[in-house]
């Protein structure tokens, strides 16, 4: 059974940390991780841009890299669901590399939605004594159709005090190139999210994609509040081994 | 006159809305009533999910066999003695308009809500020609005497707080009224009643139009609606081409959907049917009545496969209840009739002729999708926001920088040696801004994202550069995969192989 990682490129740039995370965590259950270096990005930036060809290029890397791989597993809703969504339209007029696009479909998971819906585990044995708030992203969630899947990992995290977010399925205002193109509107946005997070007086702040996780921990960090911003993969790594 | 300003950039605009903290708030609490009102209302109604699916198979539809049902609508109105017009554009709107206040001597014109109306700019029009034009529902009086547009599709001065509307009419009153919407909606009615009976010419939207029957339909919560439609003695209705249903039996439905996503109301407060002018068994109704039917690019859109499905909007509103960029820019934002997410899909699709100008308002999205969620004929506007930029992009009306910027993207992302060489030059190239792993400075292309929040550095040592030792690391202990997850990873390949 051979699982490889799609590290997603904020992940592999900026915060390794969480590819290590998962890679120990699944380890713990005997599963090897394989990762594949030909993988460069989703192509989503690209995409939602408008560039649909630059898009298709970027794309073409992560079919080629996991062409041989039984199961694929990101720490981003966004980027999965960037392949769920529109993979086959990228690919529409080419039938070898659509074909592929379908099987990578069918066969590439969000970090949660593989621990809960495919390997079936739920309690990981963490420990983590902390006040918790969640940010539910919205590709992860709307596009994808991850909802219950941190919920249920993070009722059977021991210790924590889970405090939920207001508002908390508003978007949090990154929409990748829109912060930059619109970056007052953007600031407006995440500096509401911000305040959500703080009125929660949460220690922790805790999500699935590192993308929503940046914008929102950037704002806090400006802001000169130091809540702790990690994906959830971390946070239940760090559970499981300070027990150990 | 604020709210339509075609020389000014979606940025601009949207820094003035920024700017504007009595809009920021007074949108942000009517958004968050109609959305907290919506969901107890479909919550109420149970299976909302089934309800969304026949309202938009209805839609789509109709959509699909417009012609039919469309001729169909004419000739039962035309049967039932009304007039019907076919408008190309607004141009050809205004001047069918102008031609029956001509036949009909009219000098004033009483009005109730009509986006179409004012995606013509028909009051701009009849005030060019000395006729005297009064909106007749509340919050477009107030758009009327605050020479704004619309800023929202349902609640049209939904940017004002209850001061500013007090402000607005005391000016008009003569006097100082309080901040008490009883005493402002009083002053309104009394003023407005005096309109209704000198007014020569009605003129209403239509919320659907019934083919079967060749009725109109509209719906409203002040009853200006019914007033408007009944008094004067020659009714104009103006229609968007795509706001027929098929039968009354379909109006059922769309009468549970409507008011449900727009207001969260079980069922609009006046729901009238208006078939053909006042025949001699009536108590009441127009003497004359006309439909103006406007295509104004929707016909181009008919047969797109990326875009037809715009044309199953209801016009609700829900999409712009649920937008967090629309929450915090309001309508005027958008710079044309229609605002929030249908608004950043309408005002590009519909301006073909002034792409240059209007493309970018699909910007205005972070394709969230919240509105597809909260859509009551499930709209993908999400989808269609990026289909526009693409359009954007292969009609070259888009910034140097970013064509720039996108070139570099695809020569690094379609190469991965190439891409584990540019992080590694980046995280040398970087030293000089990081302090305690964050980059702080706005220098450049960093001051659109750092004047909110600090940026990160990238790693010491990138992902795809410490594999190989982590690798080595966790390969030293083997631990064996439980009999029972093995399973069950075997039983979903075996499942999606006998898919295939
Ligand atoms: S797009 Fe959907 S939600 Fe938005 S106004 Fe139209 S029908 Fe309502």
């Amino acid at each position: 059974m051979k699982v490889s990682l799609f590290i997603t490129c904020l992940s592999d740039a900026i915060y390794p940390r969480v590819g290590q995370a998962m890679a120990r965590l699944l380890h713990h259950y005997g599963i090897e991780l394989h990762f594949p270096e030909v993988q460069t990005c989703c192509g989503q930036p690209a995409f939602n841009s408008g560039y649909w060809d630059t898009a298709r290029e970027s794309a073409r890397t992560i079919i080629d890299a996991f062409e041989d791989s039984d199961f694929v597993i990101a720490p981003s809703g966004s980027c999965v669901s960037m392949i769920h969504h529109h993979y086959e339209t990228l690919f529409v007029d080419e039938p070898i590399y659509l074909k592929k696009a379908k099987d990578l479909i069918a066969k590439s998971y969000e970090f949660t939605q593989f621990l809960v819906k495919v390997l079936g585990i739920t309690d990981l044995g963490a420990h983590f004594p902390h006040k918790v708030t969640y940010h539910p992203s919205c590709h992860g969630t709307r596009l994808l159709g991850v909802k219950d899947e941190p919920y249920q990992l993070l009722e059977k995290v021991e210790g924590l005090e889970f405090v939920p977010l207001p508002y908390a399925e508003d978007c949090c205002g990154f929409g990748g190139t829109f912060a930059v193109k619109l970056s007052d509107i953007s600031g407006a946005m995440v500096t509401e999210k911000a305040e959500h997070v703080l009125e929660t007086q949460a220690e922790v702040l805790v999500g699935l994609d590192m993308g929503c996780l940046m914008n929102i921990g950037g704002r806090l960090q400006h802001a000169g509040k130091p809540i702790r911003v990690m994906h959830l993969a971390e946070l239940l790594y760090e559970g499981v081994s300070k027990q150990s | 006159m604020s709210g339509f300003n075609p020389t000014s950039t979606l940025e601009e605009r949207a820094r003035v809305a920024l700017n504007d903290e009595f809009l920021r708030n007074a949108v942000k609490y009517t958004t968050e009533k109609l959305r907290t009102n919506k969901k107890s209302a479909t919550d109420e109604l149970g299976n909302w999910e089934d309800w969304r699916d026949r309202g938009r198979m209805i839609r789509l539809h109709t959509i699909a066999h417009l012609d039919y049902y469309l001729s169909l609508f004419v000739e039962n109105v035309r049967k039932a003695g009304g007039y019907v017009h076919f408008a190309k554009d607004t141009k050809e709107a205004v001047d069918i308009t102008m031609k029956i206040m001509e036949a009909k001597k009219a000098k004033s014109v009483v009005k109730s809500k009509s986006m179409v109306s004012e995606e013509v700019h028909i009051n701009h029009a009849l005030e060019e020609n000395d006729i005297e034009v009064v909106e007749t529902d509340l919050g477009e009086y107030i758009i009327q005497l605050a020479g704004e547009t619309p800023s929202h599709i349902i609640i049209p001065a939904i940017h004002k707080n209850k001061q500013q509307v007090a402000d607005l009419f005391s000016a008009e009153a003569g006097e100082t009224l309080p901040p008490v919407t009883k005493t402002l909606a009083g002053f309104a009615r009394s003023k407005l009643r005096e309109k209704f009976l000198e007014a020569d010419i009605g003129m209403t939207g239509c919320n659907f139009a019934i083919a079967e029957s060749g009725s109109m339909v509209l719906f409203s919560n002040e009853g200006n609606a019914r007033m408007v439609s009944t008094v004067p003695k020659t009714q104009i209705t103006f229609m968007g081409m795509e706001r027929i249903i098929p039968s009354f039996e379909d109006l059922e439905v769309m009468a549970s959907l409507l008011p449900r996503a727009a207001t969260g109301q079980k069922l609009t407060v006046y729901m009238s049917a208006i078939n053909g002018p006042k025949r001699s068994e009536d108590s009441d109704g127009p003497e004359e009545m006309h439909i103006i039917i406007l295509d104004n690019g929707r016909s181009q859109q008919l047969g797109d496969p990326e875009f037809q499905e715009v044309l199953n909007c209801i016009r609700c509103g829900a999409c712009l209840n649920a937008c967090p960029v629309y929450r915090h820019v309001g309508g005027h934002t958008y710079g044309w009739v229609y605002s929030g997410p249908i608004g950043a899909v309408l005002t590009p699709v519909l301006n073909l002729d002034n792409r240059e100008q209007w493309g970018e308002v699909a910007n205005a999205s972070t394709l969230c999708g919240a509105c597809h969620e909260a859509c009551p004929v499930k709209i993908p506007l999400h989808d269609m926001l990026v289909y526009i930029r693409r359009r954007n992009v292969e009609e070259g009306i888009v910034k140097k920088a970013e064509q720039l910027g996108m070139k570099g993207f695809q020569i690094v992302a379609s190469n991965h040696r190439l891409f584990r060489s540019v992080l590694r030059f980046g995280k040398v190239a970087q030293l000089p801004l990081v302090k305690n792993g964050m980059i702080s400075s706005k220098l450049g292309p960093l001051k659109a994202w750092n004047s909110f929040r600090h940026a990160p550095a990238l790693a010491p040592q990138s992902f795809r550069d410490s594999w190989s030792e982590l690798d080595q690391e966790l390969k030293q202990t083997k631990n064996e995969l439980p009999a029972d997850i093995k399973q069950r990873m075997e039983e979903i390949v075996a499942k999606r192989g006998k898919q295939r």
